[in-house]
């Protein structure tokens, strides 16, 4: 395989696979603040802000695989 | 409804002061089109030099992060010599962000948050103003045409092109053909040289998030040695244990409390570099795609991805060092 075609697949794999972690993820810290939230309606400014909190968590993982990415096609 | 339009726009001082102000920068943003040349899309992955001839050390971050840094003092320095009893204006502003900061802190380390203190807060003020620094209109647009003789030199030079997909030929935006763009691309380059940016966002920057990451993972360790003394060390080099089993099981989990240290300053960096790079990419390409609207749900999103970033770098910070002060021993109690 040419070396260019490899660093295109491999930066389209790399953003691609690591997106399915963090989504799944996002997606659970999402639901279960969601059923908190319906719960515990007085407490849902604090578990807003631990949600954002999470997810910006759960959300870098996805940009290391972005950072990779852009590694792989620009250098 | 026209008598409304013109009040809206005409109708105080402050108004026509404003309406002025925009229509002036309107035109001039008009004017500056079709007088300076247009740069085309570029992603520079670190920080150019912005002297061609001048030291390689001097890039754009650097003067960005001299900037922020300029900006913060000259705040700080404000809001201490007009302190009041009764605060008014800036002071009232300084206060109400030192008091969230401080709950926030207080909330985590408890009677250790006035210690730690100084230091998150002066993170999270550094970060929030370099993560927006990167968003004001002008910083990565204006800048530089560096003559072409670097344009040999590419290979380690930090100037691509998003060639492909899109250019700007002659400030218009056209999504072309690969060999036409390609043309139009190396055509903009050989006219004018490779472009660089006057400015570039702090954390935009590996150096700059490297350099807070480690200044806060070696705080971590010092913070650790004042509160537990030598026996802090012992959480890296533990080979206590009723039988040699759990001599080899307690050294093994030593050596990976070591390798995770290391391994935070990489996520610290990283995570902070990430998101406010990926942004500016972000912005650009919707920018390039339609140039109109389309940006802004996208400029939104990333003033409000500066603040989370600067809350996440701020909280982590305040939860290493308040795990650091406790020693191991009394944690595993509590399990």
């Amino acid at each position: 395989m040419e070396i260019d075609a490899a660093k295109q697949l491999g930066a389209a794999l790399a953003m691609g696979l690591g997106a399915i972690g963090p989504g799944i993820g996002i997606g659970l810290i999402g639901s279960k603040a969601m059923e908190a939230m319906g719960r515990n309606p007085e407490a849902a400014g604090t578990i807003q802000t631990n949600m954002i909190l999470a997810i910006a968590f759960a959300e870098s993982i996805g940009i290391f695989a972005l950072v990779i990415a852009l590694l792989l096609k620009f250098v | 409804m026209r008598q409304k339009l013109i009040d809206a726009l005409w109708g105080t001082t402050t108004r026509k002061t404003w309406t002025i102000v925009v229509v002036v920068l309107l035109i001039a943003s008009l004017v500056t089109k079709f007088v300076l040349p247009v740069p085309p899309p570029h992603v520079a992955l670190s920080g150019e030099p912005i002297f061609s001839s001048g030291p390689a050390w001097f890039t754009n971050s650097v003067l960005t992060t001299i900037i922020v840094d300029i900006i913060l003092i000259l705040l700080a320095l404000l809001t201490r010599f007009s302190l009041k009893e009764v605060p008014s204006g800036l002071q009232n502003v300084m206060e109400a962000v030192i008091e969230a900061l401080y709950g926030l802190a207080e909330s985590v380390a408890g009677k250790n948050a006035s210690k730690f203190f100084p230091w998150v807060a002066t993170i999270f003020l550094f970060v929030i103003i370099s993560n927006w620094s990167g968003l004001i209109p002008g910083v990565g647009s204006i800048g530089f045409y560096h003559p072409t003789e670097a344009h040999g030199a590419e290979g380690e030079g930090h100037g691509f092109l998003l060639d492909n997909q899109l250019a700007m030929a002659g400030g218009s935006i056209i999504l072309a053909a690969p060999e036409k763009t390609q043309g139009a691309a190396v055509a903009a380059e050989s006219e004018h040289g490779k472009f660089v940016p006057l400015f570039r966002a702090p954390s935009a920057d590996l150096n700059v998030t490297f350099a807070l990451a480690i200044a806060t993972m070696v705080m971590v360790q010092i913070w650790g040695v004042r509160h537990l003394g030598g026996g802090y060390f012992r959480k890296f080099f533990n080979f206590s244990g009723p039988n040699g089993f759990m001599k080899g099981i307690n050294g093994f989990v030593g050596i990976l409390e070591l390798i995770s240290e290391f391994a935070r300053i990489i996520a610290f960096g990283f995570r902070l570099f990430g998101n406010i790079f990926a942004g500016e990419i972000v912005l650009a390409t919707m920018a390039f795609l339609f140039a109109f609207l389309l940006p802004i749900p996208f400029y939104a999103l990333e003033v409000f991805v500066g603040f989370v970033q600067a809350l996440v770098f701020m909280m982590l910070a305040l939860v290493f060092f308040q795990m650091s002060t406790i020693s191991h021993g009394s944690h595993d109690e509590h399990h």
